[in-house]
Formats: C-alpha cells, sequence, structure tokens
C-alpha cells in the first residue's frame, strides 16, 4: 500500500437531459496494488463511475487523475492503455473471430509491433489459463472462459489497473469462481491495482477496501469487516449481507461463542469445526 | 435443406487450396470469371472443364459433397438450358414437338451456356470452401488497400465484415433461444398456413432486432474502452504469406488462359 494511483476529486457527473447527478462530489483515492470493490444497488453511479475512469465519459465538475496523468480528451488513449476495463456481457465485448485475434485486437488498435503482439498475446493467454484455446471460436467458449480472454486481451496491452464492471454477473457460480480466481492470482502475481464493481457482496468481501454507493454519493467506505457490521444498514440501500456474515451473526446471537463475524464460508466452517477441540 | 447448400460455407483441410493465400486465390477467381467468357468452342470449353476439376480434385474435396450441395443450384442451370433450347431461334431447325421448334443454336448456346454457369459456380465454390471467412476477409483488405487513396473505407468494411461474421453464431443461437421461449407462449413456427407462418416471423424478428441494437452499442463502448479510433496507426496481428503455390497457381491459369486464345473459334 502506497502512493494513490488514482485519485478523484470532487467529480460530479450528470448524463444528458437527467434530472438527477449520477454522481454527486465524489472524492476518493484508490492505492497501487489494492483490490477495491465498488458496491451499490442499481442507478447508485457505480458504473458511470467506472466509465469515467477509463475517459468513456467525462466529469462535469472535478477532476481525476490515473497513474499522475489528468484525464483530458487528449490524454484518454494513454490512459485507456493503463486502466483496462472488462464488461458485464461476455459476448458483446468479444470483437476478434478467435480467442487470438481478440486478445490482439487492443494490441493492434495501440499500434503494437506484429512479433510483440504474438508474444503477448500469448503470454496473457496462458495467464488466464486460457493458452491451449488460441484458434478458438467464441461461441464454442462458456461464459468464464470468454471472460477470461476478455482480461487476457486486458492484459496484453499491460495495464496497472483493470476495472471489473459487472464482469461476473451474468456467470453462473463455476464461471464466477474462474474469474476471481484468475484476477485475484494476477493481482498477486503482477502487483495489479483492481477495481471491481459489483452487486455481489460475497465478491466484494473478498477486497481489501469497499466503498458503498447511494444514489451518486459516496455512502461509506472501509474495510470489508467495517462494511458488513453496517448489517441493516446495507440492506435498506438494496444489497444483501454475504451469507457467512448473516449467518455468523445469527450464531452469535444464538450464544454460539464465535470471535467475530466470518466473511468467508471458509473461515467460518474452520472456527467452527475447530471450537470444540481447544486442546 | 439449409444444412445441405454448400455456397459460402468452409470444409476444413489441408489441400494446397487451403493453403494457399487468400489474396492469391481472390485474384484467380477474379480472373476466373473474366477468362470464361473468352471460350466459344467446344475445344475451349472443354479446356475451361478441364481446369475446373483439376482445382475441384486438387481441393480434396469429395466431389459427392461438392454434388449435393450444388444440387439446389443444379436446377437453375437446367432451367438457363431449357431457356435457351427454347428461345434461340436460329441455325438448322433439329426437330419439332406440336408447336415446339428447337434449332441447333439454341442446342450449342443451352450447352455452352448453362456449362459456363457450371463452372462459375465450382470455382467460387471452391474458394469459400477452402478459405475461412475471415481469410477472405483479410485477402479483400488488401488487395483493397490502394482504394485508400480515393476515401474508400477499406478498413471500416473489412471490420464490419469481420465483425459480422463474429456474430453469425451469437445471433444464431439468440434466435434460437427466443424462438423457443415464443414456442413456450403457444407460437407455432412449423404448422399452420404459409400466412400464419410468416406472422409468426414477427415476434421473432423484433427482440432479435431490439437485442442486436443492444449489442451494438455495449461492443462499441467495449471497443473505445480497449482503445480502438479508427484504421489510422493501427497493426495488424494477423498476417498473409504469399508462397510459391501462390505465385505457380497464378502463373498456371495465366498459361490457361494463354491456350484459349489460341484455341477460340
Amino acid at each position: 500500500m502506497s502512493k494513490p494511483l488514482v485519485s478523484i476529486e470532487n467529480v460530479s457527473f450528470s448524463y444528458d437531459g437527467q434530472q438527477t447527478p449520477a454522481l454527486k462530489n465524489i472524492s476518493f483515492d484508490i492505492l497501487e496494488g489494492e483490490w477495491l470493490a465498488i458496491v451499490g444497488h442499481n442507478g447508485s453511479g457505480k458504473s458511470t463511475l467506472a466509465k469515467l475512469l477509463n475517459g468513456l465519459q467525462f466529469p462535469q465538475e472535478g477532476s481525476i487523475a490515473v497513474c499522475g496523468i489528468t484525464l483530458s480528451e487528449d490524454t484518454i488513449w494513454e490512459i485507456r492503455k493503463n486502466v483496462g476495463m472488462v464488461f458485464q456481457n461476455p459476448d458483446n465485448q468479444f470483437v476478434g473471430t478467435t480467442v487470438r485475434d481478440d486478445v490482439a485486437f487492443g494490441l493492434e488498435n495501440h499500434g503494437v509491433p506484429r512479433d510483440v503482439m504474438v508474444e503477448r498475446v500469448q503470454t496473457s493467454l496462458d495467464k488466464v489459463k486460457m493458452g491451449t484455446f488460441l484458434n478458438q471460436e467464441s461461441h464454442h467458449l462458456s461464459g468464464g472462459q470468454k471472460q477470461r480472454v476478455a482480461i487476457a486481451g486486458v492484459l496484453a496491452l499491460q495495464p496497472a489497473i483493470i476495472i471489473l464492471d459487472e464482469a461476473t454477473s451474468m456467470l453462473d457460480p463455476r464461471g464466477r469462481a474462474e474469474v476471481i480466481n484468475t484476477v485475484r492470482e494476477l493481482k498477486e502475481r503482477e502487483n495489479i491495482t483492481v477495481i471491481s464493481i459489483t452487486h455481489d457482496l460475497e465478491e466484494a468481501a473478498k477486497a481489501d477496501r469497499i466503498i458503498v454507493m447511494n444514489r451518486g454519493e459516496l455512502y461509506r467506505e472501509g474495510s470489508p469487516e467495517e462494511i458488513f457490521q453496517m448489517d441493516e444498514e446495507l440492506i435498506k440501500l438494496g444489497l444483501d449481507i454475504p451469507f457467512p456474515v448473516k449467518m455468523s451473526k445469527i450464531m452469535r446471537q444464538k450464544g454460539v461463542g464465535l470471535s467475530k463475524s466470518y466473511l468467508t464460508e471458509e473461515e467460518l466452517v474452520t472456527e467452527l469445526w475447530t471450537s470444540h477441540s481447544k486442546m | 435443406m439449409m444444412e445441405k447448400m454448400i455456397i459460402g460455407r468452409y470444409v476444413p483441410g489441408e489441400s494446397i487450396l487451403h493453403k494457399m493465400d487468400p489474396r492469391s486465390k481472390l485474384i484467380i477467381v477474379f480472373l476466373f470469371v473474366c477468362v470464361v467468357f473468352i471460350a466459344n468452342n467446344a475445344l475451349t470449353y472443354g479446356v475451361l472443364a478441364a481446369y475446373t476439376f483439376l482445382m475441384v480434385g486438387m481441393s480434396k474435396i469429395p466431389p459427392r459433397f461438392l454434388y449435393g450441395g450444388l444440387k439446389p443450384v443444379l436446377l437453375l442451370v437446367l432451367f438457363t438450358f431449357l431457356l435457351h433450347i427454347f428461345l434461340t431461334k436460329e441455325g438448322e431447325l433439329v426437330f419439332e414437338l406440336g408447336w415446339l421448334k428447337v434449332y441447333e443454336e439454341g442446342i450449342r448456346q443451352g450447352i455452352f451456356i448453362s456449362l459456363r454457369f457450371l463452372l462459375l459456380i465450382l470455382i467460387t465454390s471452391l474458394l469459400t470452401l477452402t478459405t475461412t471467412p475471415i481469410e477472405i476477409t483479410d485477402g479483400l483488405e488488401t488487395l483493397l488497400n490502394p482504394l485508400k487513396k480515393v476515401k474508400f473505407p477499406v478498413h471500416e468494411l473489412a471490420l464490419m465484415m469481420s465483425i459480422s461474421l463474429r456474430f453469425i453464431p451469437t445471433l444464431m443461437q439468440e434466435t434460437d433461444k427466443i424462438m423457443k421461449a415464443q414456442t413456450a407462449r403457444g407460437v407455432e413456427y412449423n404448422s399452420g398456413p404459409i400466412k400464419e407462418r410468416i406472422k409468426a416471423i414477427v415476434p421473432l424478428l423484433i427482440p432479435l432486432f431490439i437485442s442486436s441494437f443492444k449489442r451494438a452499442e455495449e461492443l462499441a463502448v467495449a471497443m473505445e474502452a480497449r482503445g480502438y479510433k479508427g484504421g489510422e496507426g493501427r497493426t495488424k496481428y494477423r498476417q498473409l504469406t504469399w508462397g510459391l503455390p501462390d505465385t505457380t497457381m497464378i502463373l498456371f491459369l495465366g498459361a490457361v488462359t494463354f491456350l484459349l486464345i489460341l484455341l477460340r473459334g
């Protein structure tokens, strides 16, 4: 945890023809190498925030700096190289006819020479464990595999930040686990900063830090432990608490002596089966 | 029936024709379309037919498969043949059947024109059968490159083609899904009078259109996020390699053309 990689200062944004602003005076920093989850119900402004970070939209007020570069019309190409995005629908972001073409798409856009491209396509596919699918066409892949290819496409550009914009919401549980584990490994190995925009709190529980958005405002910020203490408040915001947290809470109410609330099922189970064998 | 049609279909293989550069194949097909018109007697048509069958042989595509796939087209060829026989009124009268008069020139024209038609279809089918659509797109893009000087949007056209190709299976799957959903709601696609069946297509097309527009929009955002800013300053990942077979095959067609000019009546 060191210097801020992204700094967002007093940013406000509203879509054309809409009265209520999508984002109201937002300020926060994103640190290098952290996994930040931005949660909120539909229309809370979390996806808009993601689009601002990549220069797909510009804030009407305030400023955003990514890797020390202030976002503007002139710097978006540089910033887009540093900020990769993976979107929700696996089909609608697959541009190439085959896996290798799709991964190469971003590289082609940035004018990377062909020999470098060939090498980077292979290494980035290997990193997401899709190295053997080079010539596969998109309709032969599962949702999770397509999202992993999308991640490889982003990695090929060697970005500092990956934004997952609801990237797992259309996947089945297995696909979701595939994608999250892939991102987790990459974060550890390549020191990539991850911003995951989600309304799945189970996914957010794995983050280092959570930001809760509500009606275009930054509602709360804290570690997953802190955020899940909010309980009822979260439910009022249209979010649900992850199952292990709910479970620990109920068990504590019933008088089972748990030392804290657990964020993952594994932790909770381990605590439970070892709780009577304190020898 | 659609499964049997081979026009526009690709059959994977390892033949010389499969391995050739799409550019040389496109050039050959284009030249062949012109060369076909040189032939004007039995000998020259024979040479053309021999060339075509040689190509079919080299493609290693089973003739039976080719025949099965081209059957619907053969009907069309037969129709052209009959049209010429009945409508050409030149040369000696060969025979007469009531009001029907068949002339010598009619038979000649009928055979030649339907043969020409058949050979053209065979050669163009060979192109699509041995070349993947994306290779054809790449080939076209490079061949049309000089047109960029006159502001013809070559790159955009090629990208549009490749994206359409990429989305065909996706949209097929979607059509299937919508069909099932509508069938579950009581729409019948396979029975009833033609008028009803055509009407049933409407609730299939509308959701398909709406979702395609949504896809297009999302795809555009995703492309932009990945740094797409038009053809300017873009490098290409796919590379075409022109080899000895490519040059040889073009020269061979050149030789055939020369022979045709010599033998032409």
